[in-house]
């Protein structure tokens, strides 16, 4: 008796979940609180990727890249650390700590080097260190079969893998690290398998990405974001956001403000109602860049050193509030993933469609 | 009157125990509420007071039970409600009272986008909904029947936000305000509230000033617009252009 369920057999019903919190004042805490946002919010994933990012976590390292690699063979784990060798200084790797939990398996090999270009190599490439780091993770991802680096950033990290969320962040023990940020994602595929890699945060450099929703656009903004160097190997629309953020904010050098402001362009017959100032920067950022207007329901957190993001498709067709209790900002799908780990909030209140909610830490925040 | 402490329950086991406990309690107490979907779904003849925040979809389908949330709640709330009445002491998410055709929504604060789309009215089935704080964009976007009334208290920012009633082919929008929104679509035509608008909201403001405890008189006597479909320009665009 086969007793598989397939599709069109039963309706799973979900859509993804985020959760963010940051301290302001640069307070590090556990990772523990981050796991228990996010599993509130359990019936909005189906066990298909489960993933977190946090920042701050590794003070001790914070001048070097932290790349954390997923390998499906030793080979590809020979393969790589050969390359590394040739293009960085290594200072230090080790297997990323894990736990053994039931509902984890099929696990690739996970390891994590903290590292530094060498500089014979990148004087020769005539590159910054930043762009080096880049094309060498692209070169890696693309190049070398079964290894692929998912986080990339300095004193950050990603953690992710198919599973339900609070499953993912007990199996890398995430109550061990301390950030001053950490961001959670709970996946509802709805158009590609899930795996390893193709769980949330999507990183690059000290940008990770968690996203709720569907982007309709993605083709476009693909084609347009590969112009740039930048390859699209995961099928996944998220990865290309990712990319718009990295492309626009390092390299074109937007503000945050104003990349909301092309990925979630307000329609043309509201910024013909804006007064000129406000109505000329909406014009320029539209035409200027309108291949990375992102259209279709979308709700993400955008991680970067120093701060954290949330933005919401200009229609707002996904959910999230924000809310703040003292320093902390609590970010999330759900007011109850909110609650569940701060149930007296200062304030709590939803952004409308486009607008950017963006905190980062206070001048005189502690050392991180 | 029976008390359920929700606290870590999962949906399905407390939407069980709710309605187990509906067939023979008139109240009903949830204690601990936390993001628990679907709570009263469907629900006739109970009261159920909710302690906590209330998850999705809260109140889909009611028909004619009463709920009571001490908090805000998130989204979907009401959606395709038939009867009955839901009161919020907060603010309520996105697509507050979505396709619901009877009964009555109250909010003492804020909702967010697309509050009462695709509403609808038939015969003496005229379903209300009624914001104390202001709206998100789409409010009443398709609207096809029902009142929605929007009171814009102790706010600030317009009580609405764009794209109010596109689409819009029945049904009655009050803004308690002095200046109308500017961007309001072509299907929409709005004129100064006159009495008989007026002695229709009354009684729904009655009502809604009672549960709050606010002052009738001072929340009727201000300036109220009302937003009606276009008759001489019905629906004429399918969207908003991009």
């Amino acid at each position: 008796m086969n007793d598989t369920v397939i599709e069109g057999q039963v309706r799973i019903p979900s859509g993804c979940a985020i959760s963010g919190i940051f301290s302001r004042s640069g307070k590090r805490f556990s990772g523990e609180s981050i796991i228990r946002s996010i599993e509130v919010m359990h019936d909005r994933s189906n066990g298909l990727g489960g993933g977190f990012a946090g920042y701050g976590i590794y003070p001790e390292y914070k001048d070097y890249y932290a790349f954390h690699i997923f390998y499906d063979t030793l080979k590809a784990k020979r393969d790589c650390e050969e390359f590394l060798e040739r293009h960085f200084d290594i200072i230090n790797l080790s297997k990323i700590p894990t736990t053994k939990v039931k509902e984890i398996t099929n696990e690739p090999l996970i390891w994590r080097y903290f590292v530094l270009p060498l500089p014979t190599k990148l004087s020769e490439s005539q590159l910054t260190e930043e762009e080096f780091v880049v094309k060498s993770v692209f070169r890696i991802n693309t190049d070398i079969e079964g290894a692929y680096i998912f986080s990339s950033g300095k004193n950050m990290g990603v953690f992710k893998a198919v599973g339900f969320p609070e499953d993912v962040g007990r199996f890398y023990r995430l109550d061990e690290y301390e950030g001053y940020c950490f961001t959670a994602h709970g996946r509802y595929p709805t158009n590609t398998p899930g795996w390893w890699g193709g769980a949330h945060p999507f990183a690059l450099l000290d940008y990770s990405i968690v996203h709720n929703g569907e982007i309709s656009s993605y083709d476009a903004n693909r084609r347009a974001i590969e112009m740039y160097g930048y390859k699209c190997t995961l099928q996944t629309d998220t990865e290309v956001i990712t990319y718009i953020f990295d492309y626009l904010h390092r390299k074109v050098g937007l503000t945050l403000g104003e990349i909301a402001s092309v990925v979630a362009a307000p329609f043309w017959q509201t910024i013909g109602q804006m007064d000129a100032p406000e109505r000329e920067r909406h014009e320029y950022l539209r035409n200027m860049f309108a291949s990375q207007l992102i259209t279709g329901p979308f709700s993400i957190l955008v991680g970067f050193s120093g701060g954290l993001m949330a933005l919401n498709d200009r229609l707002k067709l996904r959910s999230m509030v924000v809310g703040q209790k003292d320093d902390m900002v609590y970010m999330a799908s759900e007011e109850s993933a909110i609650r569940i780990i701060e149930p007296d909030l200062d304030w709590i209140r939803s952004p409308r469609g486009g607008e950017a909610v963006i905190v980062t830490l206070d001048k005189n925040a502690s050392e991180v | 009157m029976k008390t359920i402490n929700a606290d870590r329950m999962h949906f399905k086991t407390l939407n069980d125990t709710v309605r187990e406990a509906a067939a023979s309690e008139k109240n009903i107490t949830i204690d601990n509420c936390m993001g628990q979907r679907y709570i009263a779904a469907g629900l006739s003849n109970t009261t159920i007071k909710i302690n906590g925040t209330p998850g999705n979809a809260l109140g889909a389908y009611l028909n004619g039970a009463g709920i009571e949330v001490y908090g805000n709640v998130q989204d979907a709330v009401g959606d395709t409600m038939n009867d009955g009445r839901i009161t919020v002491f907060g603010s309520a998410g996105d697509a507050l009272g979505y396709a619901m055709r009877g009964g009555r929504i109250y909010v003492k604060g804020n909702a967010g986008y697309r509050t009462g789309i695709h509403m609808k009215e038939y015969r003496d089935k005229v379903p209300v909904i009624v914001l104390g704080g202001s709206a998100g964009s789409f409010l009443g976007e398709y609207m096809a029947g029902g009142v929605i009334i929007v009171l814009g208290l102790d706010t600030n920012v317009p009580i609405v936000g764009n794209f109010t009633g596109t689409g819009m082919h029945g049904g009655k929008i009050f803004l308690r305000t002095d200046t109308l929104p500017k961007n309001l679509p072509e299907q929409v035509s709005a004129h100064d509230a006159e009495k008989e608008d007026m002695d229709e909201a009354y009684e729904i403001l009655k009502e809604y000033t009672e549960i709050f405890s606010m002052d009738l008189k001072a929340v009727m006597s201000a300036h109220y617009y009302v937003l009606k479909p276009n008759a001489k320009n019905p629906y004429k665009r399918m969207y908003t252009p991009n």
